[in-house]
Parts: C-alpha cells; sequence; structure tokens
C-alpha cells in the first residue's frame, strides 16, 4: 500500500505551478482595479497622505514585477499584510477563521454522507421504479435551489417555524458548536448531496450487477448486512472523487452560507472586507480558499489510492 | 489526468453521464454526424420537451413582463407596505409598498437575461481555446492547461465575487467576471472531445486530401464536438443564474431598486418570522427556472448523444 503511494511526492511537485498560478491571480486582483487602487479602496476617505501611506503598505510604487517578488517574500513569511479595517494581521484573521470553516465543511460532509448513503442504495435497489424516481426528483430539486436560500428555508423551518435550532452564531463550547453549525452544515450538506447520490447510484447498480455480490446473495446475504459488507465500500470508490470536486466547490457555497448564518469563518470574513474594501483580507481569503482545493484534491488522490488496491497512480504518473 | 481537480460543475456532466451509462463514460463516438445520432425525433423525447416548455414558459414572462406585471416594480407605496397576498396583491407587498409578483415578472427579466447573455462569452472564448489546444497540442496546450489548472483551484463564486467587486457592481461587471472565471470549462471539454476527434479517420482522410486545419476545424470536426460544449452550457446557464441571485443576495449584484430574485430574498430575509412568503417566492423562482434548463441539458444530451446514456 505504501508502495502504491510514491506518487504523492510527485503530486506535490507538480502542484508547484498551480499554486504560483495562483499567487499570480490573487497578486493581480488589486491591479485590476480601475484607477488608483489606493484612492479606490480608500473611497470617501481618501487624503492624499493617506494615498500616499497606502500606496507604501500595498507597495504600489514599485515596478510590477518587484512587487510580486515582495508579495511571494512576504506570503514565505506568511505575511499577508494589515487588515485595513481590523488594524491586525491579516494572518491572524484568517488563521481564527479557518478552524471554523474547516469543521464546518467537516460536519457538511458527515451529515452528506448520511443523506446520500441511504438514499443511494434505496434508488439502486429499484432502477426505474417509484423510489429511484423519487430519489432523482430529491437531486434534481437540490441542484436547482440557491444554497443560500436553502438556509434561509432551514433557517424558516427549523429555525423559526419549529424553533429546534439556532438560526445564527457559532457557540462558546465544542457542543454548541455542533448546535449552532447544524443547520450551515445541514445547507451545505443538501447542496453537495444530489452529485454524490447520482453516483453512488450509479456505482451500486453496477457493483449490485457483479460477480461476488451474486456469490453472496447465493449465501443468503441480503438487506443493509449485504450493502454494507459486499456493496458499499466498492461503489464509493468512484463517488471519492466527486466528493474531492464536490468539496472543493462546496468552500465557495460555505462562503456564502457563513454570511447567512452569521459563522464567523473565512466566508463573513471575506464578504465582510469585501463591504469594507479590505483588499489585503480578500487576497488572503481568495489564497487560501485556492490552496485549500489545491490540498484536497491531493488528498483525494491518496483517499482513492488507499480505498482501491486496484489504483496505481504512481505507475501511471512515471507512464 | 485524474490528478487535476475537474470542475465542479464539468465534473456534475461527466458523473451524470456516468450516472446514466457507468460502463461507458468515454466520448467513442465523436466520429459520427451529429444527425445520425438521433434516434427519435425532439418532440418523442419528454424530458426535452417539459424543459423546452418550462424554459419557454419563463423567457416568454421575462419578454412580456411589461405587458404581463400588473403594478409598476420599483413604484413605492409606502401605505401598502408587507401587505398579505390578496385580490389587488397576489403575492403580497415588501417593506416599500411594492407589488411582489409584478418584481418577481420583472425579476425573470434581469436574472434570465443575464444568465443567458453570460454564457455567450465564455462558450465561445473557451470552445475556440479547448479546440486549438486539443488540435494542435504542443506548447500551446500546455500552457492552456496549466491556465486552466491555475483557475479550477478557485472555487467559482470566489472568484466571481472578487472580480465583480474589483471591476465595480453592475451587469457588465456581472459578464466580465463569469466570463474570465467559466470560459475554462468549456475549454476543458471541448479539449477532450478534439483529442479524440483528431485521431479519427475523417480527420485523418480529410488532412491526407491537402485540406486546411481551419477547414478540417470548422467544416468536419465542429459539427461533430459542439454538442457536448452545447449540453454543459445548459447547466452552466444555471450556474450563472446562481451566481448573479447569490450575487444579488449578498448585495453585490444588480443595485436597487431593479428588481431581481436574489435582491428580493436579501429584502424578504428581513421578514422571515412575519412574512416568509417574500423570502420564499423568488427562491421558488429560481428552482423552477434551474429546473427547466437542467430538464432542457438533459434532453439535449439524451437527443444529441443518446449513445452514451442507455
Amino acid at each position: 500500500m505504501f508502495d502504491r503511494l510514491r506518487f504523492v511526492p510527485i503530486r506535490l511537485l507538480q502542484s508547484i505551478p498551480v499554486v504560483f498560478g495562483v499567487t499570480i491571480v490573487v497578486f493581480f486582483m488589486v491591479h485590476l482595479l480601475p484607477g488608483n487602487p489606493a484612492l479606490v479602496l480608500l473611497g470617501q476617505s481618501a487624503t492624499p497622505e493617506r494615498v500616499a501611506a497606502l500606496n507604501e503598505q500595498l507597495g504600489l510604487n514599485e515596478p510590477l514585477f518587484d512587487q510580486y517578488l515582495r508579495f511571494l517574500g512576504n506570503l514565505v513569511q506568511l505575511d499577508l499584510g494589515q487588515s485595513i479595517t481590523y488594524q491586525r494581521p491579516v494572518t491572524e484573521l484568517v488563521a481564527d477563521a479557518v478552524p471554523i470553516t474547516l469543521s464546518l465543511l467537516a460536519y457538511a460532509l458527515v451529515l452528506s454522507l448520511v443523506i446520500s448513503i441511504p438514499l443511494a442504495a434505496v434508488a439502486a435497489s429499484a432502477p426505474g421504479r417509484v423510489r429511484d424516481a423519487a430519489v432523482r426528483a430529491f437531486t434534481l430539486l437540490g441542484q436547482g435551489m440557491p444554497q443560500f436560500w436553502v438556509g434561509i428555508m432551514l433557517i424558516l423551518l427549523l429555525g423559526v417555524k419549529a424553533q429546534a435550532f439556532p438560526v445564527g452564531g457559532y457557540g462558546k463550547t465544542p457542543g454548541e458548536h455542533l448546535y449552532y453549525l447544524f443547520l450551515p452544515a445541514l445547507t451545505l450538506a443538501i447542496a453537495m448531496s444530489p452529485t454524490t447520490i447520482r453516483s453512488l447510484r450509479a456505482s451500486t447498480i453496477a457493483v449490485l450487477g457483479s460477480d461476488h455480490v451474486g456469490t453472496a446473495r447465493s449465501k443468503g446475504a441480503a438487506g443493509v448486512p449485504l450493502f454494507r459488507q459486499h456493496v458499499l465500500r466498492n461503489a464509493a470508490i468512484p463517488t471519492v472523487s466527486i466528493i474531492g470536486v464536490n468539496l472543493g466547490y462546496l468552500v465557495g457555497g460555505s462562503l456564502v452560507i457563513e454570511k447567512v448564518f452569521a459563522v464567523p469563518g473565512l466566508g463573513s470574513l471575506m464578504v465582510n472586507a469585501i463591504f469594507a474594501r479590505d483588499f489585503p483580507t480578500i487576497q488572503a481569503v481568495a489564497l487560501v480558499v485556492a490552496l485549500f482545493v489545491v490540498v484536497v484534491g491531493i488528498l483525494t488522490d491518496v483517499v482513492y489510492t488507499a480505498i482501491d488496491p486496484r489504483v496505481d497512480l504512481a505507475s501511471k504518473e512515471r507512464a | 489526468m485524474t490528478t487535476t481537480p475537474a470542475p465542479p460543475a464539468v465534473d456534475a456532466v461527466q458523473a451524470e453521464a456516468s450516472a446514466q451509462n457507468p460502463a461507458e463514460v468515454t466520448p467513442a463516438d465523436a466520429g459520427r454526424p451529429v444527425r445520425s445520432r438521433t434516434l427519435k425525433p425532439w418532440y418523442r423525447n419528454g424530458t426535452l420537451v417539459v424543459g423546452l416548455v418550462i424554459t419557454g414558459l419563463l423567457v416568454l414572462t421575462a419578454v412580456f413582463a411589461p405587458l404581463l406585471a400588473p403594478y409598476d416594480p420599483v413604484k413605492q407605496n409606502l401605505q401598502d407596505a408587507l401587505q398579505d397576498p390578496s385580490s389587488a396583491h397576489w403575492l403580497g407587498t415588501d417593506k416599500y409598498g411594492r407589488d411582489v409578483l409584478s418584481r418577481l415578472i420583472w425579476g425573470a427579466r434581469v436574472d434570465l437575461r443575464i444568465g443567458f447573455l453570460a454564457v455567450l462569452i465564455p462558450f465561445v472564448v473557451g470552445t475556440v481555446v479547448g479546440a486549438l489546444a486539443g488540435y494542435f497540442g504542443g506548447w500551446f496546450d500546455t500552457v492552456v492547461m496549466r491556465v486552466v489548472d491555475v483557475f479550477f483551484a478557485f472555487p467559482f463564486y470566489v472568484l466571481v465575487i472578487v472580480l465583480v467587486f474589483v471591476l465595480g457592481a453592475g451587469e457588465s461587471s456581472i459578464y466580465l467576471a463569469i466570463a474570465a472565471v467559466s470560459w475554462v470549462a468549456y475549454a476543458k471539454i471541448m479539449r477532450g472531445e478534439l483529442l479524440v476527434a483528431k485521431k479519427q479517420d475523417y480527420v485523418v482522410a480529410a488532412r491526407l486530401g491537402g485540406m486546411s486545419h481551419g477547414r478540417i476545424l470548422l467544416k468536419h470536426i465542429a459539427p461533430n464536438v459542439m454538442s457536448q460544449a452545447l449540453i454543459y452550457a445548459m447547466s452552466d446557464i444555471v450556474m450563472d443564474i446562481m451566481a448573479i441571485v447569490t450575487l444579488g443576495y449578498l448585495g453585490l449584484g444588480i443595485a436597487p431598486p431593479t428588481a431581481e430574485w436574489g435582491s428580493m430574498i436579501l429584502d424578504g430575509q428581513e421578514f422571515i418570522t412575519t412574512q416568509w412568503l417574500q423570502a420564499t417566492i423568488p427562491g421558488l423562482a429560481v428552482v423552477v427556472t434551474s429546473l427547466g434548463l437542467s430538464l432542457l441539458g438533459d434532453g439535449l444530451s439524451d437527443h444529441l448523444s443518446p449513445e452514451r446514456r442507455k
């Protein structure tokens, strides 16, 4: 198994150009601002002194290439600049927010599996029948709903009408976190489920038709035990890569959902920074999120290799 | 290329294709002309027809909004604010006393117009760049694919939100931001199609016959490979509408008082405890729109490449 993970170092090397590209995009964002960025960022409160100071802070007086090198140099030292609104190092703000967003995503991932696995199993058990069609209707609707609107509807149904869950905030203790993050995590889980269900349904149908399941059936296995012992692991393999991609997509969604539920993670940080025209913070969040997507991509390949002994990315990479 | 993160939407398309036919995911039939693939007339394809009807009705609503809407969507009437649904105002009124139904109808205009127009630039740019990269390969292909990888590292919303902020709020910024982000998905799809198509016998034959690259691409390959990009465009329109609505909800989209579904949801959220319809209705409008377009996409996919599905 460890032999098959030889591809990891190569995979890490391959992501270096992507990471460089990401830093270039994030760096140039500030230069897309029309006119003098410092003037635009300061807006109403622009005075010649403040413009000069901000130009200095953002290093906008130097040649472009020097600016980029300085940006990279600071980045390596984890210096992402000073937040214009909070007057704190951006790194600190991001470090506070990252664990919150990560736990929200992990929570959402668990909930989405809790939703997807049974639904996919139910649909796959009778392709083309009513329950299959019902699950398909759920996936179609799930994909068609704006995520933030799902959040608002959950607030309406479970928060306002049923009064079962808090409609915003994050809580203080770990137990409270679980309770407070339930609705936002459920919102993201609903957004994530349709593609997971579709993939899992298709692979389950394929696995159900295979010889080893026929053998297990002839030995008397049926129902949930059959599914758990003989089907799920095989059916999960193609779904893993879909979940990996989805997770990256979900980060984008979580930024908006955090705003809906006032969860103090990266999303709230970014949206607030946008309204405050706090460019260093916006850049930092964009950077962190993109790096997260790159890392998730690598992790997906590792998990993929780990659960399927047939996958050998190492040999494919050399070919 | 299992190693590069695919775009969510492209992957959704692929997931869909594999969901229908798990045994065969690769585009194997890129060589046959489009028309011979059609097994039954389009009007016998239920999914396609339902998708067309829903989308068609929505487009008609948007086009004829000035005739259909009972009230002016932006005219304030403060003494009638926050009314429940009645015979005068079927869906009630918002906090400024504006008729919600009229705003919903006019909102279709804004959201559908931007959604449909926003796919045009990325569709053209992405398919052309992807086709050239796939057909010619070499350094151009390498550069394009590296750029595509970089763009795929950013979640769709993050880049769109930041770009709209940087370029300044407004419709043209939304077009530019969406174009900058979503061309990569078309490029990736078309590159994949071209990698298969350029090895087909008819292309090799045309080349041996002395035909120019441009002519081969336009006359012989394009008709055979466009269907995948077209099918993807349907789900891309849905994604763009989601983006516009999300931007509207965040207060970064079309400026008030213009009626737009996302900002209507934002306005309605304030009164979620008393007037829950206000936030619910515009969201349902988005759901119906994306349902129509999804069915249209599924139907088109059945119609244009039935052999990829069961």
